[in-house]
């Protein structure tokens, strides 16, 4: 969190209503969304209770384990789960495009993929249990379970990866896609509750919120309050319906507030770069697709050392190109670079635009423009800079001072002998340039996993699920 | 009566549990809660009598799992403990005595367990022993509070190992950070406890290891398993908030000599104190509330309702109040970034970014 979302924090709390920190959408959102709201059983790691889900606002599907410590029912539940949700994704797989690639093969990338929304992030973390309790069961051998349970670990497990994947929409957590766009009058801790979150979006703050039996928690921990008072004696009276009912009472206010915060998100117009991101999430779904169907064993319980390296290094990638794009993407995100220093906006001045650098046949074109700005600039001469206006523009400052700067354009005008029509900004025209670059080092390179050295552990065992997994208890 | 006992009057006072005493160190700078807990007051109580009632409860499903997986792991003589204690600290223990301590009654537990440990720190010996329910005691500002852990002290080669059995699960070597936060916190009141009864015995307290043993189920299943937890940061964090506390004494300086905190209960000990004079008198002793008092202290709901009226900064967390770089008031930091209030000597500089941000964000959003 910066200042500027401070300043909004606290413009929001004076106001009693929340301000926007985004004034572009960061998030995909699908056309045909899978919301996913489950619970689970407290106490327990991972100990389905319930779900609603569904793709249509008017029709939830409600999924009930009425014995929670039955581990038949348990598995059955996931089963009808499996029944839902399976189709779903699979659905995207059969509409692709051919990818071409430099120095490998082409591979097939589906048009459109799967979107889970979940509440918060403790939904996503439990969705990601829930495939590391499902994914190392077998349809066969001593604890038979339907064959779609294993499968639907396996999705879930790539649902909870890629969640952890900045800039990722393959699984969202809907305060948290909230919380980006806009800054509540409380706590970060407190707009975890997504009806709290919500009331602050919308109408204004309410005690309402926090009342469980207003607003039950949006998973997946249940209330212990209803917990004590509803769910036990419903469970021990042996009344499946009776469950059924207390789970639905709990859910189906959730339900409203996930489409309710939907509907605001797609009121945002969406950054520019929201599709090339999604264009990954594409790539990624659709080689998680290719590996299932090669047959690849199920996801490790723990990466090797190459592998968490290279997962590594993937994160942080995605986290810095995540950032400078939303930036780009968004005034008001850059405007927190400005406070800052590393980027600054102001109206063009002066230009020369046939200015050179060189002579004879090292003769460069660079042009010069002077930018007048309000903005506190922090960069050094040299430094190389980018701007959002045009985004192949390369420029480096080359002074900064009592508000005046100078730069000259290195890249992106083209290769005559004077810029290209419109590369170069006109005296007048409102820029901004920003130190914050899409051009990352590349990582390390990283061993192959059978090169592992003995300071990691030495090559790690190659992962075979046993029986042991196959077997192992949910209790 | 000294100061403490006057503010708690005639309400009796509330033993402190390992819990409590591990969230004292959570908010160090809350006077309020220091005093209270330094009174032995029962804030709970308090909270629900002003109308504030604490947000959090536990659920009956969590309770009988954490019985259900401490039961088996104790069953039998702690012998599933044993198994893993072996395993953990790789020590070749053919036979390891366990000793439960209960067996002599309540009223001598304290005593009892003293003697014990006192006999094992001078055998020295090599032989494992497993203390099941010690009971142990800290000083809380001249009070005793006595700890009943459901851990087990386990002694070996004269070094003492705290176990501490949480029944949050350890999924393929990872549970939930902040479980395990919570789990070294309380542990280390134990540690700290046992240390202090080996000093005041004339043993060298450091051979209570710093490293307790965390017993979790593991994975899915109710199958337990033993990890070492290292608590040293806690342990400095604790004793310097006990330090202070001993310092109440300074605290209760600057307040009314005639204030208390009495509920004043009835002989069914609900209280009859008019709430508004309680929220007053609580009032007169300072808080520092922040949102992760939330997850705390019972007092959080009115601690909340006071900062709102006050308008606080402290209620949007101390990410933000450290950013605004004490400026405590909304208000305040809202003058000062349009410009309608004047900063005062070394507000300079965040009136400054303040002022700043409130261009961008008007320039951005026009």
């Amino acid at each position: 969190m910066s200042l500027l979302t401070s300043l909004a924090r606290l413009r929001a709390l004076d106001e009693g209503i929340a301000q926007p920190i985004a004034t572009v959408r960061h998030v995909h959102l699908s056309a045909r969304p899978m919301v996913f709201i489950p619970l689970k059983l407290s106490g327990e790691a991972a100990a389905p209770l319930a779900a609603v889900l569904g793709t249509e606002r008017d029709r939830p599907h409600l999924l009930v384990v009425t014995q929670p410590r039955n581990r038949d029912l348990r598995f059955a539940w996931a089963a009808e789960l499996a029944g839902l949700l399976l189709p779903y994704i699979e659905g995207f797989l059969a509409a692709t495009e051919t990818v071409e690639r430099r120095n490998a093969d082409p591979y097939e990338r589906a048009l459109d993929a799967p979107q889970l929304v979940l509440p918060n992030p403790a939904g996503v973390a439990f969705t990601r249990l829930l495939g590391r309790s499902t994914r190392f069961r077998r349809a066969d051998g001593p604890y038979p379970v339907p064959a779609s349970v294993p499968l639907l670990g396996r999705w879930l497990t790539y649902f909870g990866e890629r969640a952890a994947f900045p800039g990722s929409s393959l699984m969202p957590a809907v305060t948290e896609e909230l919380g980006r766009h806009w800054a509540s009058g409380q706590s970060g801790l407190e707009d975890a509750n997504l009806a709290a979150q919500l009331g602050w979006i919308t109408e204004g703050p309410s005690d309402d919120a926090e009342d469980p039996l207003i607003w039950p928690p949006a998973g997946p921990a249940t209330d212990p309050g209803f917990d004590a008072e509803v769910l036990a004696p419903a469970i021990e009276s042996g009344s499946a319906e009776r469950v059924t009912e207390a789970l639905r009472t709990q859910l189906e206010p959730t339900w409203r507030l996930m489409w309710r915060a939907i509907d605001l998100l797609a009121g945002l117009p969406e950054g520019a770069s929201v599709a090339q991101r999604w264009e990954h999430d594409r790539g990624s779904f659709s080689g998680m697709a290719a590996q299932l169907a090669e047959g690849a064993p199920p996801q490790a319980r723990r990466d090797g050392a190459v592998a968490a390296a290279s997962r590594l290094a993937r994160l942080e990638r995605a986290q810095a190109a995540y950032e400078v794009q939303r930036a780009y993407d968004d005034p008001l995100v850059m405007a927190e670079h400005r406070l800052t220093g590393e980027a600054f906006a102001g109206e063009v001045v002066e230009t020369d635009p046939e200015h050179a650098e060189g002579e004879g046949r090292s003769r460069k074109l660079r042009p010069l423009v002077v930018i007048k700005t309000d903005d506190p600039v922090r960069l050094a001469p040299g430094t190389a800079l980018g701007t959002p206006q045009r985004r192949a523009q390369g420029a480096q400052l080359v002074s900064a001072r009592d508000g005046l700067v100078t730069l000259k354009i290195t890249k992106g005008m083209g290769r005559g002998r004077t810029p290209a029509p419109g590369s170069v900004p006109e005296v007048g025209e409102r820029v901004c340039y920003t130190s914050l670059t899409d051009d990352f080092q590349g990582s390390a390179a990283l061993p192959e996993a059978e090169a592992t050295p003995w300071t990691h552990g030495g090559p790690p065992r190659e992962y075979e699920p046993g029986d042991e997994d196959a077997r192992e208890e949910w209790s | 009566m000294n100061r403490l006992d006057a503010l708690r009057g005639t309400t009796p006072q509330k033993p402190h549990d390992a819990r409590a005493i591990a969230a004292l160190a959570a908010n160090p700078g809350c006077a309020r809660r220091a005093l209270l807990d330094g009174a032995g007051i029962d804030k709970d109580a308090a909270a629900r009598h002003l109308g504030f009632p604490a947000p959090f409860g536990q659920s009956p499903f969590a309770i009988t799992r954490g019985n259900v997986f401490e039961a088996l792991v104790k069953a039998d003589g702690c012998a599933e403990l044993l198994r893993m204690l072996r395993e953990l600290l790789g020590l070749p223990i053919a036979e390891v005595a366990y000793h439960d301590v209960e067996n002599v009654g309540a009223h001598l537990r304290h005593a009892h367990t003293r003697a014990l440990f006192d006999r094992a720190a001078r055998d020295g010996g090599d032989a494992g022993t497993v203390y099941d329910h010690p009971l142990l005691s800290l000083d809380i500002a001249g009070h005793t509070a006595y700890l009943e852990p459901d851990v087990v002290a386990f002694q070996l080669g004269g070094r003492f190992h705290i176990v501490e059995i949480k029944s949050f699960a350890v999924i393929d070597g990872q549970a939930d950070p902040s479980a395990v936060a919570a789990a070294a916190r309380q542990a280390a009141v134990y540690v700290l406890a046992l240390r202090r009864m080996l000093r005041e015995l004339g043993h060298d307290p450091l051979r209570v290891a710093h490293d307790v043993v965390l017993v979790c189920p593991e994975n899915f299943a109710n199958r337990p398993v033993a990890s070492p937890l290292d608590v040293r940061r806690q342990l400095g964090v604790l004793e310097r908030q006990l330090s202070r506390m001993t310092g109440l004494d300074r605290l209760l300086d600057g307040l009314p000599a005639d204030l208390t905190f009495d509920l004043l209960p009835d002989e069914d000990g609900l209280p009859t104190r008019p709430a508004a004079e309680l929220a007053d008198a609580l009032r007169g002793a300072t808080a520092r509330y922040a949102p992760d008092c939330l997850s705390a202290c019972d007092l959080c709901f009115f601690c909340r309702d006071e900062a709102r009226q006050e308008g606080a900064t402290d209620l949007l967390g101390r990410h933000v109040r450290d950013e605004l770089g004490g400026v405590a008031s909304v208000g305040e930091a809202l003058g000062l970034a349009d410009g309608a209030r004047d900063p005062a000597e070394g507000q300079e500089e965040i009136a400054r970014l303040l002022r700043n941000a409130e261009r961008l964000r008007r320039e951005c959003l026009a």
